[in-house]
């Protein structure tokens, strides 16, 4: 066989088949929006704790670790 | 050899199934006796940390009904009270649940003994694991006395408040704790009577369950009678002004009042056999309310005093 013939047949192969579905789980239109406003929640927790350990880091100063139990 | 693979499904759970196994009504409660204990202790508190403490408190003790949830979502299920929640309705699976409230515990407590201090958050992690290991998984399907003991978690609210504002605990804020465990069993009982059925049918042995109306009416009346002295006990001690003592006076006689009516209501027509149960309930809320309120009250009238003076 011939480099063009292999190429001519993979071509033809290709014709053939129809394209694959994607492996995995599809999640539906429900799901997606639930996970979707979970991401968000989560974000906004830890965007709280951020500035929650911001300001009281403040409030305490610098030596926010140097102390008794 | 061949393993069979099982694949979770998507989870379809909202931000609200998630709220809703913490509980946020026990959590409300949760977070006004520990402000009380906040406010109360001696010294001064600052708001930026104060705050902090109410935040993990409240979420220390959604930690603990989500856990709390995981574990009962097959009783849950059989009861009508509690059969709409999020793991027994299908909303939410219960790892999902399990894994909320062991980040969420382990997220408070750490923030409490980081931001605000230790025996806080020592506390804090006592109340949950007692909730959940002593009270949920242990006593609740063993014992009548599941509540009565289990009760200390619900009791340590003021007690962490007070730890958080001074490092330390007290005589004031035991006395709190005392009020509370006592509080507990007339209020879940009077509960019980009138959802006896439910409990029942969930294999739960609360006292009318196994003991009997008539013993748990008994035993109603007996906790009021605690009570009562109990919750003027602040009063009594020095604690807070005669302004306090009177509500907690007059309140203690309505509790044990209310509990005579539950005790003779034993044998009652079979028409609306429970009113009187159903009214204890209802003002035990109250009585707890009120008691705690006052204590807020007559602590802010004090500085407002020393102040003016």
């Amino acid at each position: 066989m011939t480099a063009m013939d292999a190429i001519m047949t993979d071509a033809n192969d290709g014709a053939k088949y129809e394209p694959k579905p994607e492996p995995g789980i599809k999640l539906t239109e429900a799901q997606l929006r639930a996970r979707r406003a979970r991401s968000i929640a989560i974000a906004l927790a830890l965007g709280v704790l951020v500035v929650l350990f911001y300001i009281v880091t403040l409030v305490k100063g610098p030596g926010v670790l140097v102390r008794p139990l | 050899m061949s393993v069979a693979l099982t694949r979770a499904e998507p989870s379809i759970a909202g931000v609200g199934d998630y709220l809703e196994l913490m509980k946020p009504r026990v959590m409300s409660l949760v977070v006004f006796t520990a402000l009380v204990g906040l406010l109360i202790a001696p010294g001064h508190v600052h708001p930026v940390i104060g705050a902090t403490a109410l935040i993990c408190i409240a979420v220390g003790a959604g930690a603990a009904g989500a856990l709390n949830m995981w574990y009962d979502a097959d009783i849950d299920a059989r009861m009508a009270r509690t059969a709409a929640r999020p793991i027994p309705a299908g909303r939410l699976a219960p790892g999902e649940a399990l894994a909320f409230g062991l980040t969420l515990a382990t997220g408070s407590v750490v923030v409490l003994g980081l931001l605000v201090n230790a025996v806080a958050a020592a506390l804090l992690a006592v109340t949950i694991a007692f909730y959940v290991v002593v009270y949920t998984m242990w006593l609740k399907r063993r014992t009548p006395q599941n509540i009565v003991i289990g009760g200390a978690a619900g009791a340590l609210p003021p007690a962490i408040g007070w730890a958080a504002a001074t490092g330390s605990l007290a005589l004031e804020p035991v006395i709190l704790f005392l009020i509370i465990f006592f509080w507990t069993p007339p209020h879940f009982w009077a509960l019980s009577l009138f959802r006896c059925a439910d409990y029942a049918r969930a294999g739960i042995p609360m006292l009318p369950v196994v003991a009997g109306e008539r013993e748990t009416r008994r035993q109603i009346l007996l906790y009021a009678l605690i009570l009562a002295p109990l919750g003027a006990a602040p009063w009594l001690l020095g604690y807070a002004g005669a302004f306090y003592g009177i509500v907690a006076l007059l309140g203690g006689a309505a509790m044990i009042a209310l509990a005579l009516r539950v005790r003779a209501e034993a044998g009652g027509e079979a028409t609306n056999k429970h009113a009187a149960s159903k009214r204890l309930f209802g003002f035990s809320i109250l009585y707890l309310f009120l008691l705690f309120a006052m204590l807020l009250v007559d602590r802010t009238a004090v500085g407002l005093l020393g102040h003016l003076a």
